[in-house]
């Protein structure tokens, strides 16, 4: 699905724009960047709960196209200007993790998990 | 083209800067044409390396020569040291605090997710002098 579609499931608000025709086939939802960092393989789309810089910088390093913050948390405009500047398209929803999660994946989105 | 040597400082004071030296290499890598899989590789491990640094020893250096072959990265700190190098490479085992862990950071899978994107890694430490860290990611 393309990041569009992601923000119209999702209901989303677009904080910072990039490509929205971009294609998303997998994604992952988690609030330890370590996991992210770990266990994710070329995943495009990233949903977090968790707020800060380093979600950004993550995805910059997992070569990640676009990022969800959940829950409808208020972003830091210091999170939107990295994300500008590392070309990373950034959402937020009002959902929850597991809702957000489950709403992508019925509308075809994968995660592509390796069962460890 | 020849080796290319890039050094940074890793300020300890500013978790929110964590990570700006990996950004760095990873931009330089990608305008050198390098291997899009081994640019990968460097920019986790080194991130990962980054993170530990900043979480664990209050900053230090980072030193990287580039080569048309392979990546060479050194991180140095002055910290606490690693007590038990073969507990720190379990995955899991962490001694970061819980302020670490709300930052979504210190999940015990940093040095394991280092050795997993390097090809060559060696870790220098002695309690209460410090850690260096060697890693080689081929090109």
């Amino acid at each position: 699905m393309t990041v569009n579609e992601v923000v119209r499931i999702l209901n989303a608000t677009v904080l910072v724009e990039g490509d929205m025709e971009t294609e998303i086939k997998t994604a992952c939802g988690s609030d330890m960047m370590s996991d992210v960092l770990a266990f994710v393989k070329d995943q495009a789309l990233l949903l977090t709960g968790l707020c800060n810089p380093q979600v950004i910088r993550t995805a910059e390093m997992m070569d990640m196209r676009c990022v969800v913050f959940v829950r409808g948390k208020d972003i830091d405009e210091s999170i939107k200007n990295l994300a500008r500047t590392r070309d990373i398209i950034v959402l937020k929803t009002g959902y929850r993790m597991f809702t957000a999660c489950g709403l992508l994946f019925a509308g075809g989105l994968r995660g592509e998990c390796e069962e460890k | 083209m020849s080796t290319l040597t890039l050094r940074y400082e890793v300020p300890g004071d500013d978790f929110t800067r964590a990570g700006e030296a990996s950004s760095d290499v990873k931009r330089k890598l990608k305008q050198l044409g390098y291997n899009p899989e081994a640019i990968r590789k460097v920019a986790i491990a080194m991130y990962e390396g980054e993170i530990n640094m900043v979480i664990h020893a209050g900053g230090g250096e980072a030193t990287v020569d580039i080569d048309p072959k392979q990546v060479k990265i050194v991180l140095t700190d002055h910290g606490p040291g690693i007590p038990d190098v073969g507990k720190a490479m379990q995955e899991g085992w962490s001694t970061a605090p819980d302020n670490v862990r709300n930052l979504g950071f210190g999940a015990g899978m940093g040095l394991p997710n280092i050795k997993k994107y390097t090809d060559e890694l060696r870790i220098d430490t002695k309690v209460g002098e410090g850690t260096s860290l060697f890693m080689t990611v081929y090109a």
